[in-house]
């Protein structure tokens, strides 16, 4: 049957009649239609109101340079804001709404706004509702600019991201495109053709039999990036709950680059030139041959060039009344005159619209007659309700901009064309149109009307009064007059308007728009979905984690995972019922009176393998390492080249021409990459491979004082005793039937094997343990209850104590790094004056004077002194002794402020008082550790 | 996203590569004056124009190497070992 709506011409167009819903009104439209043209095929002049003054708007263009029907699709989730109407094709329920305008866009009681438009001329903001704050008038002037709701939830829609190469990549599929395709293709060139329709051009069949090509339709190509590398985003599934992703993102880097893009029609400007009823001749040309559809039952034509005449000749033939076709050139090309006289059109040449008439929708344009003098006389009437404007075509170089072309203003076309080449690109079809228009192009601004009535961006209400505004008040760059006026800075970037624009910011300044230049172009083209620049990195896939092989015996254990770095660990192991908090207190206290076990995994550890090794490893801790012995581990210390500490671990020497480091978890991967990268780059003959195998070995860390009669139980092939294995002793043996390398050192303070054997051994060694240890109660521990034992014990924790500032005097250890006589990274930087100031700050401990909490992070003053802030809290918590908050700190010259009261400001305020006192709260001898 | 030519592997994603500043920063002796040595941690020139830095294949060979680049253009003039001091006769870029 033939499509529905009283604007669609009979028997023109036949498909599926297709159901959707606008503001909750069913209408009716036929496959094929856009939004756009369904509502036009049904009558509907009004579809959305104008961001300041709410001025009812029509549709404007039938493409991706649409400013006006801007609609709201879908509800919840998956609702989208902004979506342009004349893009977005109908389907049966498509739930359409308007985004603007209350009670209803048809009705909109802000219209009011309008009426005092001019004290929201450009910059009010800056100017007006100042007192008593903007922040008062704020909310009330962004819901009454609002347009478009964001989603109420997150995006349940899947995106993909292809990568791509190829020899050519087609931008656009018109005539010019699919030529420079087929050019190509039969080279034997491997091409893409991307078109951001639905549909190639009229000679798409001569590309088949051409298996190069691949073509890809939906698909806009928005961003230009660095050597060649061109996104595209493809709209694929158009319904949600399909197994298909909503959009793909494609990333072509291409050999060599066609931009067919094509051109934008402008319109003509005058006032009151928004009214709906209002169109660009090129969509109404656009709506009739595609869709059937009469823009309008009397229709007027303004032009200031030819390609208006064919939207003219096509209207008229369909049947539809052509009431007059103005041209603002006093002599248009005879053919065209015969041509509407012929059909019976009153062709009136020096002719521009100065006004139109009708509230609510376009009811009449007053024509005038441009005179030499630049006035306007013989203004009249003609009764219209479409009016049809074409003032010239620019052409698409947006991403040829991108890509670094420059552009110049050509005065015959009166628009912006490329002025260099650039390497790669070829831009061809009506994009290339150069400085010579077809045809001559006539005067596009109406001299006379008011200008505060005459826009120039609809999109974001932008007048010629705003721009006469801004540069009266000296901003005049065009950067600037963007800015100040928001010119071009909406949803459609003010594609349509963009030359007139330069036409009067030229005529404000006394310039000839040839002497102006234009804005940067930046990506995107066009707006893109945020999903799609995501693609599957949501959820669950946001970022990459990564779990020990002990992962699964913490978790049956009740651990509680957090985030680590990269690494998902056990914070604690809280029992039901147990706070996290209270987990972290028992495990505190199981460490120090009984025994436990911890996954220690992500540690850290690097092989070096060669004759230089251990020469190598010297150079890079501020600890002397040419007297380790193999079965001693040496903790050390290791500099940037600043002489700010970057890492701390210990030190083994496995044999003449093996050494192995262990690092902190997080510095793993960096301290690799900088051994690899001094090896490489600063010493590349010495005699020594880096091997990172962190994760070839599982750590246990089996802590306290029944530790070594847990460990004995597992009948270790060495000897366990106190006088054999003494703290900071290493072993390499043999337990539970597997090659294994034993620590006896401790961040805890408690005595401690740390127990390292192959990855593939790691579960059966964390059960074995806690079979052994039953009977003392043996249970595992997490990270937070470690991190407080070592605080007790003024452990250095790299990171946390320490900054991206901080020398190893700061954190006690200026002598061992001063007495080093062999030069090591970071060493000469520790001489520096601005390293041996004697205010520094210097890690301390602080005693609360009560029992109020010591929060991290809280700044510290000195009772002498006017610095805004001595000094901060590092790490705190509740002595395990006596209950007391006890803290780290970095004081300013903290050392010498010992037994002085601090006070503690947090938030602002201050919270407490504490004692400076050494950094050790717990077995200052050390004793528990060497037993 | 450039496309580095690494001198093992060839062309590849920039996101394959991590940055490492600039080429031949030379260390002056240690005995040098604390001025001297400050310049040479902190000071780096930033021209407009072709420019000597260092990049290394970390998603892939895992090389370090050199790299001529415009800054301005991001045209890249030449590719070279490291250790090696480049082939261009015109002398572009820092020594």
């Amino acid at each position: 049957m033939s499509a529905p709506g009283p604007y669609r011409l009979a028997n023109r167009k036949r498909g599926d009649s297709i159901e959707f819903r606008f503001d909750g009104r069913p209408l009716r439209g036929v496959e094929g239609d856009t939004v756009a043209s369904a509502l036009l095929a049904n009558g509907f002049r009004v579809v959305s109101r104008s961001f300041k003054y709410h001025r009812p708007r029509g549709i404007f263009s039938a493409g991706i340079e649409e400013p006006n029907a801007l609609v709201q699709l879908h509800a919840g989730a998956q609702s989208i804001p902004c979506a342009r109407a004349t893009l977005v094709p109908i389907s049966a329920g498509l739930e359409v709404n308007s985004q603007s305008g209350w009670p209803s866009v048809s009705f909109d009681v802000l219209r009011v706004i309008d009426f005092a438009h001019s004290v929201f001329a450009a910059g009010f903001y800056n100017k007006a509702f100042m007192w008593p704050s903007w922040h008062f008038y704020e909310p009330i002037i962004r819901r009454l600019a609002g347009f478009g709701r964001a989603p109420t939830g997150p995006d349940p829609d899947r995106y993909d991201v292809h990568h791509a190469h190829c020899d050519v990549l087609v931008i656009g599929g018109g005539r010019a495109g699919i030529e420079a395709a087929k050019g190509a293709g039969a080279a034997g060139q491997r091409v893409m053709l991307v078109e951001q329709d639905g549909l190639l051009g009229s000679d798409a069949t001569s590309l088949a039999g051409l298996a190069s090509i691949q073509v890809l339709l939906r698909t806009t190509a928005f961003a230009y990036y660095d050597h060649d590398l061109v996104a595209l985003a493809e709209s694929v599934a158009v319904q949600s709950g399909t197994r298909l992703p909503r959009e793909r993102l494609w990333l072509v880097r291409a050999a060599r680059v066609v931009l067919a893009t094509g051109a934008i029609e402008q319109p003509l400007i005058f006032s009151n030139n928004d009214r709906p009823g209002i169109m660009l001749a090129g969509a109404a040309l656009r709506f009739l041959s595609r869709h059937a559809i009469a823009s309008g039952r009397e229709v007027v034509v303004a032009t200031n060039n030819d390609s208006a005449y064919a939207a003219a000749r096509e209207l008229r033939q369909a049947g539809v009344n052509v009431a007059a076709l103005a041209d603002t050139r006093a002599t248009p090309p005879r053919e065209l005159v015969e041509e509407m006289k012929a059909l019976g059109i009153d062709v009136q040449p020096c002719s521009i619209p100065v006004d139109t008439q009708g509230f609510g929708a376009l009811k009449q344009v007053s024509l005038g007659t441009l005179a030499s003098d630049q006035g306007v006389s013989n203004i009249r009437n003609v009764r219209c309700d479409s009016l049809l404007v074409s003032g010239g075509w620019s052409p698409t170089l947006h991403l040829f901009a991108q890509a670094g072309g420059k552009l110049r203003y050509a005065e015959n076309a009166r628009t912006f064309v490329p002025q260099t080449d650039v390497a790669h690109i070829e831009v061809v079809g009506s994009a290339a149109q150069g400085s010579e228009a077809p045809g001559v192009l006539g005067e596009r601004v109406s001299p006379i009307g008011n200008k505060d009535r005459q826009w120039l961006d609809l999109r974001h209400d932008v007048t010629v009064a705003d721009i006469e505004l801004s540069v009266r008040e000296n901003f005049s760059a065009v950067e600037h007059i963007k800015r100040y006026t928001t010119l071009g800075m909406s949803v459609d970037q003010g594609k349509v308007g963009q030359a007139p624009a330069a036409e009067v910011i030229a005529h404000s300044r006394g310039l000839r728009p040839s002497e102006l230049g234009h804005t940067i172009f930046r990506p995107p083209f066009m707006p893109v979905t945020l999903g799609t620049m995501v693609g599957r990195n949501v959820g669950a896939l946001y970022a990459p984690f990564r779990r020990t092989v002990l992962y699964g015996l913490q978790a049956s254990a009740g651990a509680l995972f957090e985030d680590y770095g990269e690494w998902q660990r056990a914070a604690a192991f809280p029992r039901s019922g147990e706070s996290r908090e209270q987990a972290i207190a028992r495990e505190v206290k199981l460490i120090r009176n009984g025994v436990g076990i911890y996954d220690a995994s992500p540690l850290g550890k690097i092989e070096l393998i060669g004759p230089d090794a251990l020469d190598f490893a010297d150079r890079f801790y501020i600890n002397d390492l040419t007297t380790l012995k193999q079965g001693r581990a040496r903790y050390g210390i290791m500099l940037r080249e600043t002489g700010v500490i970057f890492d701390d671990g210990t030190i083994v020497k496995l044999s003449d021409d093996r050494v192995l480091l262990t690092t902190t978890s997080s510095g793993a991967g960096r301290v690799a990459s900088w051994l690899e990268e001094w090896r490489q780059c600063e010493w590349p003959d010495a005699r020594v491979v880096v091997t990172p195998v962190t994760e070839q070995w599982a750590t246990v860390a089996l802590t306290g004082q029944h530790a070594r009669t847990v460990l004995q139980r597992l009948n270790p092939k060495c000897d366990l005793s106190n006088d054999a294995f003494s703290h900071l002793g290493f072993r390499e043996t043999e337990l539970l039937g597997s090659e294994a390398r034993i620590y006896r050192v401790s961040f805890s303070g408690e005595l401690t094997y740390e127990i390292n054997v192959p990855s593939s051994k790691g579960a059966a060694l964390w059960t074995a343990l806690l079979d052994a240890g039953q009977q003392f109660g043996i249970e595992p521990y997490g990270v937070e209850a470690l991190l407080h034992l070592r605080m007790e014990k003024g452990f250095l924790h790299i990171g946390a104590d320490t900054d991206g500032t901080t020398v190893p005097d700061d954190v006690g250890f200026g002598k061992p790094a001063a007495s080093k006589q062999r030069h090591y990274v970071g060493k000469r930087s520790l001489t520096l004056p601005e390293s041996v100031r004697p205010d520094r700050l210097q890690l301390v401990g602080l005693a609360s004077e009560g029992r109020t909490a010591l929060p991290v992070g809280s700044h510290l003053r000195l009772s002498m002194g006017n610095a805004p802030t001595d000094g901060w809290i590092t790490s705190g918590g509740l002595s395990s002794t006596d209950e007391r908050p006890i803290a780290l700190a970095m004081l300013r010259a903290g050392r010498s402020q010992l037994n002085q009261i601090v006070s503690v400001h947090d938030g602002g305020r201050m919270v407490t008082r504490a004692c400076v006192v050494p950094p050790m709260f717990y077995d200052p001898s050390g004793a528990r550790m060497n037993a | 996203m450039l496309y580095i030519p690494c001198p093992h592997c060839g062309f590849r994603d920039e996101t394959e590569f991590t940055y490492g500043g600039p080429s031949h920063v030379t260390r002056p002796e240690l005995t040098t004056s604390d001025r001297e040595w400050t310049h040479y941690l902190y000071h780096r020139s930033n021209p407009k124009g072709p420019y000597r830095e260092r990049w290394i294949h970390s998603y892939g060979c895992g090389r370090w190497f050199n790299v001529l680049r415009d800054t301005g253009t991001h045209e890249i003039l030449e590719v070279y070992l490291m250790g090696q001091s480049g082939m261009d006769s015109a002398n572009r870029g820092n020594p």
